[in-house]
């Protein structure tokens, strides 16, 4: 019955490979296999945005992208944006800003803020408000968390400016 | 080193949960996983109403994997019932659930079976082999829309009426100047928690134990319900609560699954797990709102208002769950608001349709009350030639006539009174704060296409709710803290605010301590998280507990340094004496800890209270509306954190805002719930509402507790309605556009400025 095959990739930098049946989820493999369960699922039909992570630098919805689809890909979930006692600069200002309550929808905003201010990290209040409405959070009202993300783009300004030098 | 103490309570302090959020690190109910964990998938019924003449599971229980199919018929000749948790009035009696459907279904989603797997995938491909044969019979979708019995003892569908009130209402009127009626409603919606609920049920056959992971809200309560449905003691069960993604009133009351999952795992002697997936969220968990009013006011042709009726029409759903009829009575209840209204007469009639039970969301009864009302006063003072503004500041309660009694209003309460509070410093001070008198010239005005429109919509609202918490704090061998309290935490950051309150009690840093909650193992007895009541019941019990510990420490200390008690002072973790003399905590409990426990108990609910207003736009070529400004200003006595306050008072003004454009359980008349997926029933996004504003104030700390707090998780909802349709009236008069039913969406203002349009041209 079951026809799990191998996929490999890589996870927050390290080399990960799954055996999963063909209809299994990016999310899911990623939760169940690797138990990264850091990436939540909420709608499992792509509108809520509380799955998604990073693919080759893009933010996808892992409920979305089939696990054999990944295959040589490089993903980066929230475990890999900061752990609880080093927290990175986007995760900081979260905190800072109270931008969650339950913690529930926060691995995908933080994923979707980190795909954009890698790319844009200049990106306005309007841009990030636009990015930011593909994802679904019940408790805050989004205004801490655009606040958070506004914030933290001087630090990606920074690691775009370290990285042109 | 500095004393800590008194710096943390009224500091917005980050929040001790968010390291473990942000780094993917929290633990909710589909991140557990245990050795020989089944799956399990839940067959619903696809029809709003019909008999069930047969069911076939053969074909799924011949798949690979599958385990288990169970049916009403598995679970016994008698079908457990969900209890009434609240409200238990007798009227509802028969009108409560069963876990699992056995010869009626009555709404799309009610359980049918519970298919059990090796896996979630399995589960959910058995499902679609189970054959059910039904008899359909025809749905109820209105009140009084059908002369289908739903139940064999109702003719009318009717659950329960009552009439409730005080003063005569029939006497104002009679002598009232002016009066007005209007008819008014709330559409069904629900509070939609990013995470959907979740269980996992384990049983140890030898130890005859069950542990169930991923209760939340009122676990002690659920842990009695289950035991009885169960036919086990209460002590072999444990409910354990662990992060929870959001309640807002749905989640943790308890549901079938609570009862099916254990049973399920019983049964298989097998850890089984239930993940609930966002369509059957929406047609399973407590819908609520879908209240509707006739509403009538009473008024001297000064805008003085003499009385007050109101007809409250709630539509209950397929059954009456855990809540009763909280929903309509608090509709009732918070008719009259904070308003000087001397003759008060309210009813009730609780109709039963074909659809999912409803239940409290955030602000139950407040939100619908405070919309009608609210309207009603917009309409009244405008017929009399009064500003809005003008005709509240002339009927709010004054301090000087408060604590102000409303008793009588909800037939199984007792007497209560709103407590403490300047409600017209609170309302000015909203005023001032959209600029009413700078803008209210901008009221219906045609300006680049678009007309303005400035709302006002006050309200009180209850909180607090007894009778009791429990806690307990011990002071562990390295020195650290450990709090327990019998409140739950669905990610409204009790944990931190629990925190802060223990920091300073004893004088400890904040990152020593550690907060536990909800679970059946911690305490003897909890009660839970409701009514806005854990910091006011909860935070008062961990403060009774911590000033315990305290005396402890102190007695301890004056043992250890040969001091009495009043030369000893508790500074940053140490104790000191006036000789120099200290010792650190760490080596006070070395040996062996130190424990307390605290209690509170209060039946005196506290009264929040507080005005909002709302500037916005209304394109009438389209029918879209933005909201320019908004700012709601509260009154929530103490607040622990500023910041969480404020934070669950935006996210609460945002919820509300999805109430009046967006949030919307549509039903055909069939009984088909249409929009059971989140492509199609819409939330509020980033993108919606950017401009928002809150201001906790506190002014008037709460007599009922030694905090001093008032419930404040609500406060940022229930006034949502009232403002922001008053604005969109303001914005549309010049149109003669009058509001009286939610949501407010495009389509549905474009059709009232038609239709408007369309009527002034035939009478012309």
């Amino acid at each position: 019955m079951t026809s799990a095959r191998p996929v490999h990739f890589t996870v927050n930098g390290a080399a990960a490979t799954v055996a999963v049946e063909p209809r299994t989820t990016l999310a899911d493999a990623l939760r169940n296999e690797l138990r990264l369960t850091g990436t939540h699922l909420g709608c499992e039909h792509g509108v809520c945005g509380a799955c998604t992570v990073i693919v080759d630098g893009a933010a996808v919805r892992g409920c979305l992208m089939l696990a054999a689809q990944a295959e040589g890909c490089e993903v980066t979930t929230v475990e890999g944006l900061g752990s609880a006692a080093h927290l990175g600069a986007l995760q900081l200002a979260f905190r800072k800003h109270h931008a969650l309550q339950c913690g529930f929808c926060t691995a995908g905003i933080l994923a979707t803020a980190h795909a954009l201010l890698t790319d844009e990290p200049q990106a306005d209040e309007d841009r990030i408000r636009e990015v930011i409405s593909g994802n679904l959070c019940r408790c805050t009202g989004y205004l801490p968390i655009i606040a958070a993300i506004m914030e933290a783009r001087i630090a990606y300004s920074d690691v775009q400016r370290e990285a042109a030098q | 080193m500095s004393d800590v103490a008194k710096l943390l309570v009224g500091s917005a302090v980050e929040r001790m949960e968010d390291a473990r959020f942000l780094s993917g690190s929290g633990n909710f109910a589909d991140d557990l996983a245990v050795e020989g964990m089944l799956h399990a998938a839940i067959l619903r019924s696809p029809i709003a109403h019909a008999r069930i003449l047969a069911i076939d599971a053969s074909a799924a229980l011949a798949m690979p994997g599958i385990r288990s199919v169970i049916t009403a018929r598995d679970i016994g000749d008698v079908i457990p019932i969900i209890p009434l948790r609240l409200a238990p009035l007798p009227e509802f009696e028969p009108f409560r659930q069963p876990v699992i459907a056995r010869d009626k279904l009555r709404y799309v989603g009610e359980p049918i079976a519970v298919v059990v797997a090796d896996s979630r995938a399995l589960a959910e491909d058995a499902l679609e082999t189970i054959g059910i044969e039904f008899e359909a019979l025809s749905a109820v979708t209105e009140r009084g829309a059908s002369a289908t019995p739903l139940f064999d003892f109702t003719e009318d569908n009717v659950a329960l009426r009552y009439d409730a009130g005080f003063g005569n209402a029939d006497k104002a009127f009679a002598s009232a100047d002016y009066v007005r009626t209007e008819r008014f409603s709330v559409q069904r919606h629900t509070a939609l928690p990013m995470e959907t609920r979740g269980l996992l049920a384990e049983w140890n056959s030898s130890a005859g134990r069950l542990v169930v992971t991923g209760a939340t809200k009122v676990t002690f309560y659920n842990r009695r319900a289950l035991a009885q449905m169960l036919g086990l003691r209460q002590e072999d069960i444990d409910l354990i609560e662990i992060d929870v993604g959001g309640g807002f009133g749905v989640r943790g009351e308890f549901y079938p699954e609570d009862f099916l999952i254990p049973f399920a795992a019983r049964k298989l002697a097998r850890p089984v797990k239930w993940i609930e997936d966002r369509r059957e969220h929406l047609m399973a968990i407590n819908h609520s709102r879908d209240v509707a009013c006739e509403l009538s006011l009473a008024c001297r042709s000064d805008g003085m208002i003499l009385g007050l009726r109101g007809r409250i029409f709630a539509d209950m759903g397929a059954y009456i769950r855990t809540n009763g009829g909280v929903v309509p009575a608090k509709a009732a209840q918070f008719l009259p608001g904070p308003y000087r209204i001397p003759h008060v007469s309210v009813s009730v009639e609780a109709f039963m349709t074909s659809k999912t039970p409803v239940g409290t969301y955030r602000g139950p009864g407040r939100f619908e009350a405070n919309f009608f009302r609210e309207r009603l006063i917009d309409m009244a003072a405008m017929d009399l030639g009064i500003d809005v503004a003008e005709f509240r500041r002339k009927n709010l309660i004054t301090e000087e006539e408060l604590p102000y009694p409303i008793d009588g209003l909800v037939p199984y309460e007792g007497p209560t009174s709103y407590d403490t509070g300047d409600y017209v410093e609170v309302f000015e001070r909203a005023l001032k704060e959209i600029g009413w008198t700078e803008k209210r010239h901008l009221q219906g005005k045609l300006i680049d296409g678009v007309r303005h429109g400035i709302g006002l919509g006050c309200f009180v609202e209850s909180g607090g709710a007894g009778p009791k918490e429990n806690a307990a704090v011990t002071l562990e061998r390295d020195g650290s803290l450990t709090v327990v309290v019998g409140s739950s935490v669905l990610g409204q950051g009790l944990e931190t605010v629990l925190g802060q309150i223990a920091a300073d009690t004893l004088s400890l840093p904040f990152d020593r301590i550690r907060v536990l909650h909800g679970s059946t193992t911690l305490l003897d007895e909890g009660f839970g998280t409701y009514h806005s009541r854990a910091v006011v019941m909860g935070g008062s019990a961990v403060l009774d507990a911590a000033t315990r510990l305290r005396e402890k420490i102190l007695e301890r200390a004056s043992n250890h340094l040969g001091r009495p008690n009043s030369e000893l002072k508790i500074v940053n973790a140490n104790v000191i004496a006036d000789n120099g003399a200290s010792v650190s905590f760490a080596a006070l409990a070395t040996d062996s800890e130190l424990q307390a426990d605290g209690t509170f108990s209060n039946n005196v609910r506290t009264y929040s209270y507080g005005t909002h207003a709302a500037h916005v736009t209304v394109d009438p070529r389209t029918g879209a509306v933005k909201i320019l400004d908004y700012i709601a200003v509260e009154d929530v006595g103490r607040a622990i954190n500023p910041a969480i306050v404020h934070g669950q008072a935006i996210g609460a003004i945002v919820q509300g805002l999805g109430g009046v454009f967006l949030d919307h359980l549509i039903y055909d008349d069939q009984g088909q719930l249409l929009n059971a997926s989140l492509a199609d029933y819409l939330v509020p996004t980033a993108s919606d509402f950017p401009v928002l504003r809150a201001v906790t104030l506190e002014l008037r700390p709460s007599p009922s507790n030694p905090l001093g707090a008032k419930g404040a998780g609500e406060g940022g909802i229930v006034a949502v309605a009232a403002a922001t349709a008053n604005a969109v009236a303001a914005a549309l008069a010049p149109l003669h556009v009058e509001i009286h039913h939610l949501p407010l969406t495009p389509p549905r203002l474009w059709r009232l400025i038609k239709d408007a349009r369309e009527r002034r041209t035939n009478a012309a």
